[in-house]
């Protein structure tokens, strides 16, 4: 291969501004509006890449997004793309490019031995083998293919770049901004509608741009850019250059990724890399194209052969010259034009070779014209040449396709070959539509929608210039109208007459005379070659998609762009069946590779799930707490004090609430407004316990059923008037909670009059618990008789805190007097600190989750661990909860046989001599450390109990009941621990309550 | 030489060889490899339905394969046909993130997932097909103290039952997982994990195929394109075979093993409701690279998990779409949520490439655990409800079914999964969400 | 996928929260444990036509009936349900 930069031409690319940029450290020049393959192939480089799995050296075989083989790492450092199309990439100043999956270097790589050795390695071959000599032995041999196979490097430093997201609504999406394209939009924009064109080439226009037509009498590419410059100056068009719609979800939603920066040498920091869009489109209009088929024939992956068409658009567009010795083949007049074309450019054309023995006569006279040799009735049977394409032998071939002569060698320096234009039918496969295949044409074509979508161009089938902008005008004023807009008929621009095509011959490959020893490449990248097919067809792996498993073929990176089709032609022919009957894989998002980072936008990270604070965050944090996340919401676990050890620190929290008092944060707990006639009667319905007959005042403490029985959730709820209820729920269930309920008022009881509102944000709540706190909060109400006769256990009282307006409850989770201040969100950290400030004197300290959960595990109480989903009222103790004289959700089901009965693992209390009783242990009768044996049941919580001065647990425990007095060990053989404990009644403290009742 | 239809047979026929080579081995490759590789045979044969079986398995993917396979190998009934609508393999087998683990807290759970890790570290030695298991471990990462403490419990039950499990801390986490974000201040700090170094990934379609193959040189007629449009009863209305669109099939039993598509397949035999809902879950697979991830991750603060394949692609997902479907297609939300926690714990994979998305059909049962039964009709055995967790469970699923078909009874591994439990009350719920499938 | 919230307009099925089969009547809170399980863990799971809850969680919080193809995610109706059905724009 020996690429040269014309002396003019070029449609895409300024002379007048040149780049410099590297590869594999040399240094190269190429111009703006190159792609790093342009660039490249202008500077004489054949060889780009290496293939998959035999590292064969590879160079260019197309100028698009259907790029096989010319993978390269753009980038350095931090910033390192691997796995980039050369073919896509825009050039820039100082752009680095890199060349992959080879070692030691790009033109002498080591693996390439690989491909000494095919038929060894050939489909599937790793299923029959690399099974022994041990079980474990695939774990070794794995490590050294991982390290074969890949194709480029991550680069393993966090991505420095940004990335956004943004949302677009439209009345007509139009993908693709070709000759179809542009006319639907024309069309669409011209009816008033919100139109969206979006295109994935750095400038819209598509093949327009290499078009050698004249269009209005202008050259193709000046009609473009006019074009495309006056549908930008509707104030109802958005045109989206550097725009690739990857993916098409249910009802209309589109997402597309902008490239923002990555074309820029120097990219200002306000600007993202990358862009995601999400697309909602009444109507879309599909006018994506087509992608050039190959014809397969032995030797095809030399560099140096390349796709027809691509050859005459590095040309017209970009100025280079693929070669000097061209020898263009395929059965069709498109071979001819594009042949004909690119020897215009200056390009050195030296044959076309085709194999109908009698090609339309004029062009054979405009090939002849150009000076380009012309073998018809032939095939090339082989590409020749070492490192790159050296010639290409040719037979005379019957129209039935026998060989009727000798070989004939052509000196060639590329092969550019093409089996015709295959539609771009990604997008509509993704919407549910499984393409066609049209037999006659061989073709697929799309399916029926499924959604409101229509095609136009070359995706439609529709391949002539004018044929698609005529049928890119009907799809879009189709579209506008039915997205309710009024049309007209604009009249088409002027194109000369294009000509009638003779009949092709559907030529996707050409079998070897050399037999075994071609290598005739089917899937480029992943080096799936004809025998491949082969021998996926006499394994039996003949389905369209055990041949793309068993071989890999269409896997790779462009996911079988320009190799679905000739697998699959090549597995009909040996099923001796019809395309159209063998079928074709589905197609799935994304189109293209799409950055993780532009999917993800700015949702990674702290933005993931949104963390919630409570109004005392900022004090818990200013004053030694270690926050821990509980659900969505960051809690103290312990307010360290210097020096102290977690342990330490929590047994100092807990005894200042069991001696003296302590606060803690509870404003994360779960807070519903329940309002209206019925909601003593919705209580009663949705606890287990009985609430109509709660006294205005006071609250209770309730239990929720699932449907099917098990525990949901505990919490208080709280009389505040005959009609009104505040519903306190756990933290973790705010919202299950709130959704439940919700849906039953709807769905289940609409006749109920009962409103909802959740106010878990509007307050701010703190437990005031100790022996001291009555006398402490007597310092902060105002109008509030917190006297045991003013406000009795479980009373409740609404008055001024603080001078604000708020509630006083008298709850108790610590055993201890306690209450339950609540006072409006913002006045939360001046009640905290006012707490803080007026109860020094008594020997205050605020308390953390440990604290808090040392203290209801002394007092037996149950949480977040006990209530895990699997567990009754009656396994924890609270069977006398569930009333008998009403009915209540999960009554019915809460008796059924696999919910009752000995076998149940039940809440009990441990205790151990002196040692800690590890969390999450398991209970086993074995003294032995390491016993495999059943499983008893678990520790859930555990703690250092400053009231009892020794180590306590709780745990569930099957049969537990029964088992009270037994000795037991904390199996805990992940952290090398095995202690002795003893089972007993889970309430370890102040059994009888008396020290809440004072 | 033909054009227009490639590969004819012209070169080929010259060549007539009649060596038969089933082993599959490096010397088979080699030999074949010098005689073109034209000695290879089909992995399994393109069977035509005979009149009748003594067990029909519906549903070719890799729980009735494997079924058809140790009904043959274990039970020694070998006339049996798998009939599968479409190819074998094509559902969930194939489309599935490969995790191969064994790390449930539930005994009922972890002692049938042990037996799968026991007969997957056998599995391609046993079939003589290289399932590419490769027990590269799979670390559950914790986030908060309380969930190393719950990862303690899942570890302890796991150990105490005999199955090797390990708590990592944060520092081994870091060294054995190096892109991870370990920073204090993440949004989802890593405060360890817990490991099942056993665990780890195969290759997925080698599995259907392996055990197509292994069945099918035990005499199992594996008949794919062939539809259960219908089951056939006698007087008593006990099963005696299917109706499929290559004609009637008898058959002294009939297991169904059709994840995804039970409910369906089960109403064509009379059966209306079932404790199962589908539901589309995503997967997904980048760019090759080279090595960057040794072990499997899971996420500990949401839904996500992911590996790096053999080939070099990350391949990854997460939670269920969340809505009934049949479409094999999810939707944009989930794809971005998934990325997002992807690129939360990694950082650094911001700049690699997402290459392909696809969808796949849970049985989502409502327990999150699967059934595996007699009946429910005489003559009949149900294997389904496989949620996220079918493809480890392929071999001892298969193994057990094909006990419970042999036996007309369960064995003590799969004596809990009946379809009676969820009235019973007697559920297996492993993560504690109820009754609804697609909380699981 | 969209839903068409017949108070809010069209928005992402991201919005919406998923509440199962709408054709699944929860018994009486006295009917027998059958009935309730029946409720609670039997399912059609048709492939096709399917009448699901959704609420609108993001939005105006109402729980909403849709009609929706299971195979082709397809919506064919929202309406609202509860006291609030039959308000809201249509």
């Amino acid at each position: 291969m020996s690429g040269v930069r014309l002396p003019s031409g070029g449609t895409l690319i300024n002379r007048d501004r040149p780049l410099t940029f590297t590869f594999d450290g040399r240094s190269y020049t190429g111009f703006e509006g190159d792609t790093v393959a342009s660039a490249l192939m202008a500077a004489g480089v054949g060889t780009i890449a290496r293939s998959f799995k035999y590292h064969r050296p590879r160079g260019i075989v197309s100028s698009g997004p259907e790029e096989p083989n010319a993978l390269v790492t753009v980038g350095e450092g931090a910033r390192a793309e691997p796995n980039v199309r050369a073919t896509t990439a825009e050039l820039h100043d100082r752009l680095t490019a890199t060349s992959q999956n080879r070692w030691p270097s790009l033109s002498f790589d080591l693996m390439s031995v690989n491909g000494l050795l095919p038929p060894v390695f050939g489909a599937g071959f790793y299923y029959k083998t690399f099974m022994g000599p041990t079980r474990g032995a695939w774990h070794v041999y794995e490590h050294f293919i991982r390290r074969a196979a890949g194709m480029g490097a991550a680069s393993r430093k966090p991505d420095p770049d940004r990335y956004e997201k943004s949302h677009l609504f439209c009345d007509v999406l139009i993908v693709g901004a070709g000759a179809a394209g542009l006319s639907a939009a024309l069309a669409a924009a011209r009816s008033g509608a919100r139109v969206v064109l979006a295109d994935e080439g750095a400038e819209p226009g598509g093949w327009l741009l290499a078009e050698t037509a004249r269009i209005n009498d202008i050259a193709a590419a000046d009609w473009t850019r006019a074009m495309v410059a006056a549908l930008a100056a509707y104030p109802n068009v958005r045109v989206m250059p550097r725009t690739s719609v990857y993916g098409y979800y249910d009802q209309n939603q589109l997402a597309a990724v902008e490239r923002v920066t990555d074309h820029l040498a120097e990219k200002p920091a306000h600007l993202p890399r990358q862009r995601q869009w999400t697309i909602r489109a009444t109507e879309v209009v599909l006018a994506t194209g087509a992608f050039e088929q190959p014809v397969l024939v032995d030797g095809n992956d030399l560099p140096g052969v390349m796709l027809a068409g691509a050859v005459a658009r590095f040309a017209q567009a970009y100025g280079v010259a693929a070669g000097q010795k061209v020898v263009f083949f395929g059965g069709h007049d498109g071979v001819w034009e594009t042949a004909v074309a690119t020897a215009d450019t200056g390009v050195g054309v030296a044959a076309i070779v085709d194999p109908r023995a009698e090609p339309a006569t004029d062009l054979v006279s405009r090939a002849r014209t150009a000076g380009i040799a012309i073998h018809a009735g032939s095939a090339v049977v082989r590409v020749t040449g070492s490192k790159s394409v050296s010639g290409v032998a040719i037979v005379p071939v019957s129209a039935s396709g026998e060989i009727t002569g000798a070989v004939e060698a052509l000196n060639a320096d590329i092969c550019a070959t093409s089996a015709g234009w295959m539609p771009a039918v990604h997008l509509h496969s993704q919407a549910g539509s499984r393409p066609v295949y049209d037999e006659g044409r061989g073709i697929f074509l799309p399916g029926e929608p499924r959604e409101r979508w229509r095609s136009a161009g070359a995706c439609h089938g529709v391949f002539g210039l004018k044929a698609a902008l005529a049928d890119g005008a009907a799809a879009g004023r189709d579209a506008a109208t039915e997205a309710g807009f009024k049309t007209d008929d604009a009249a088409l621009p002027e194109i000369e007459a294009e000509r009638e095509p003779s009949a092709p011959v559907i030529l996707r490959s050409v079998e070897s005379p050399r037999s075994a020893k071609a290598k005739i490449f089917v899937d480029q990248q992943h080096d799936v070659t004809a025998s491949d097919v082969t021998l996926a067809h006499r394994e039996g792996y003949r389905s369209v998609e055990h041949l793309k498993r068993y071989t890999t073929l269409g896997m790779a990176t462009d996911q079988g762009k320009t190799s679905n089709v000739a697998g699959l032609s090549m597995m009909a022919g040996l099923r001796g069946e019809a395309i159209g009957a063998v079928g074709t894989t589905t197609f799935r998002p994304p189109y293209t590779p799409t950055a993780l980072g532009a999917i993800a936008g700015r949702d990674a990270g702290h933005h993931i799930r949104p963390v919630r604070h409570t109004p005392m965050h900022a004090w818990h944090l200013a004053n030694g707490a270690e926050m821990i996340p509980a659900g969505a919401w960051m809690r103290p676990r312990v307010y360290f004090k210097p020096g102290e050890t977690l342990e330490q620190a929590y047994i100092r929290e807990a005894r200042a609430v069991r001696e003296s008092v302590g606060i803690a944060d509870v404003s994360t707990l779960g807070k519903i407004d329940v309002q209206g006639p019925d909601a003593p009667e919705f209580l009663n319905r949705v606890y287990s316990n009985m609430f109509s007959t709660l006294a205005v005042g006071k609250a209770r403490y309730g239990l929720m059923l699932r449907d099917d029985g098990i525990l949901f959730d505990d919490g208080t709820s709280w009389r505040l008037s005959e009609t009104r209820y505040l519903m306190t729920t756990t933290t973790a269930n705010a919202s299950p909670v709130m959704q439940k309920l919700e849906f039953l008022l709807a769905t289940v009881w609409p006749d109920l009059k009962v409103s909802l509102a959740s106010v878990s944000d509007v307050w701010a709540s703190i437990a005031v618990s100790g022996p001291k706190s009555r006398e402490l909060l007597a310092r902060i109400v105002d109008d509030i008789d917190v006297t045991d006769e003013g406000l009795p256990h479980l009373g409740v009282r609404q008055g001024h805190i603080i001078g604000q307006p708020g509630m006083v409850a008298r709850l108790s989770f610590s055993g201890e007097l306690a209450y339950e201040v609540y006072v409006p969100a913002r006045f939360g950290i001046e009640a905290w600190e006012t707490l803080l400030d007026k109860g020094r004197d008594l020997g205050i300290s605020p308390y953390g989750l440990e604290a808090l959960g040392t203290l209801r595990i002394e007092k037996g109480h149950v949480a977040g661990s006990e209530l895990d989903g699997r567990t009754t009222a009656a396994d924890l103790g609270l069977a006398g909860m569930l009333s008998k004289k009403k009915d209540f959700i999960g009554k019915a089901m809460v008796n059924r046989p696999g919910l009752i009965g000995e076998n149940r693992q039940v809440l009990v209390g441990l205790t151990a001599n002196g040692k800690g009783i590890p969390n999450g242990a398991q209970l086993i009768r074995s003294a032995t450390p390491g016993a495999v044996e059943r499983s008893l049941g678990h520790v859930t919580a555990n703690a250092y109990s400053p009231a009892l001065e020794g180590y306590i647990a709780l745990a569930l425990l099957e049969n537990g009941k029964a088992m009270h007095g037994e000795t037991l060990y904390a199996a805990d053989p992940v952290r090398n621990r095995h202690v002795e404990v003893t089972v007993r009644d889970p309430h370890f403290y102040d059994p009888d309550g008396s020290r809440m009742h004072v | 030489m033909r054009i227009g239809t490639p590969i004819a047979g012209a070169i080929r026929s010259a060549v007539n060889r009649t060596t038969i080579v089933a082993e599959y081995s490096a010397f088979s490759l080699l030999k074949n490899a010098l005689t073109g590789n034209r000695d290879w045979k089909p992995a399994w044969r393109a069977a035509v339905p005979k009149p009748r079986y003594d067990v029909i398995i519906v549903g070719g993917g890799g729980h009735g394969l494997a079924t058809a396979y140790y009904l043959a190998k274990e039970h020694g009934i070998t006339n049996v046909a798998v009939v599968e609508r479409g190819y074998i393999g094509g559902g969930n087998v194939g489309r599935n993130t490969t995790i191969v683990r064994s790390n449930y807290m539930l005994p009922a759970n972890s002692h049938f997932y042990e037996w799968s890790m026991k007969l997957w570290e056998g599995l391609s030695r046993d079939l003589n097909y290289n399932v590419m298991f490769s027990q590269r471990g799979v670390l559950n990462l914790a986030h908060s103290p309380a969930q190393m403490d719950a990862y303690a419990r899942r570890g302890n039950a796991m150990r105490v039952a005999g199955i090797d499990s390990d708590l990592m801390t944060r520092e081994e986490v870091a060294k054995f997982v190096p892109d991870l974000d370990m920073s204090r201040d993440a949004r989802f700090p890593i405060h360890g994990g817990l490991i099942q170094r056993r665990g780890g990934t195969a290759r997925h379609d080698a599995v259907a195929w392996g055990f197509a193959r292994g069945a099918d040189r035990h005499g199992v007629d594996i008949i794919e394109n062939c539809e259960v449009t219908g089951f056939l009863r006698d007087d008593s209305g006990r099963i005696t075979g299917v109706e499929t669109t290559r004609g009637e099939i008898g058959a002294g039993k009939v297991g169904v093993a059709v994840a995804g598509s039970t409910s369906e397949v089960m109403r064509r035999a009379g059966i209306e409701r079932l404790p199962i809902e589908s539901h589309v879950l995503q997967a997904f697979v980048s760019e090759p690279l080279k090595p960057l991830l040794d072990t499997v991750v899971t996420f500990g603060a949401g839904h996500l998990y992911v590996s790096q394949s053999d080939k070099g692609g990350l391949v990854f997902g997460g939670d269920i779409d969340g809505y009934n479907s049949y479409a094999q297609r999810g939707n944009l939300p989930v794809v971005e949520d998934v990325v997002s926690l992807m690129l939360t714990m990694f950082p650094s994979y911001g700049r690699l490439k997402l290459l392909r998305s696809w969808g796949g059909i849970m049985d989502m049962s409502m327990d999150g655990s699967p059934i595996i039964t007699t009946g429910p009709l005489p003559g009949m055995y149900l294997n389904s409800g496989w949620c996220y967790g079918g493809f480890k469970a392929t071999p001892a699923s298969g193994w057990c079914f094909a006990w419970t078909i042999a036996k007309d009874a369960p064995h003590d591994l799969n004596s809990a999964f009946t379809l009676d439990r969820f009235h019973n009350g007697a559920v297996i719920d492993e993560r504690g969400a109820g009754p609804v499938p697609w909380h699981h | 996928m969209r839903i068409t919230c017949p108070v809010c307009g069209e928005r992402s099925a991201a919005e919406f929260s998923y509440g199962g089969d709408a054709t699944i009547e929860m018994p009486a809170l006295d009917a027998s444990p059958e009935a309730w399980n029946a409720a609670v863990y039997d399912r059609e799971n048709p492939r096709g036509a399917h009448a699901e809850f959704w609420q609108h969680a993001q939005g105006c919080r109402c729980w909403l009936k849709v009609e929706r193809d299971t195979l082709t995610h397809k919506i064919s109706s929202v309406a609202l349900v509860g006291k609030a059905a039959g308000k809201g724009r249509s």
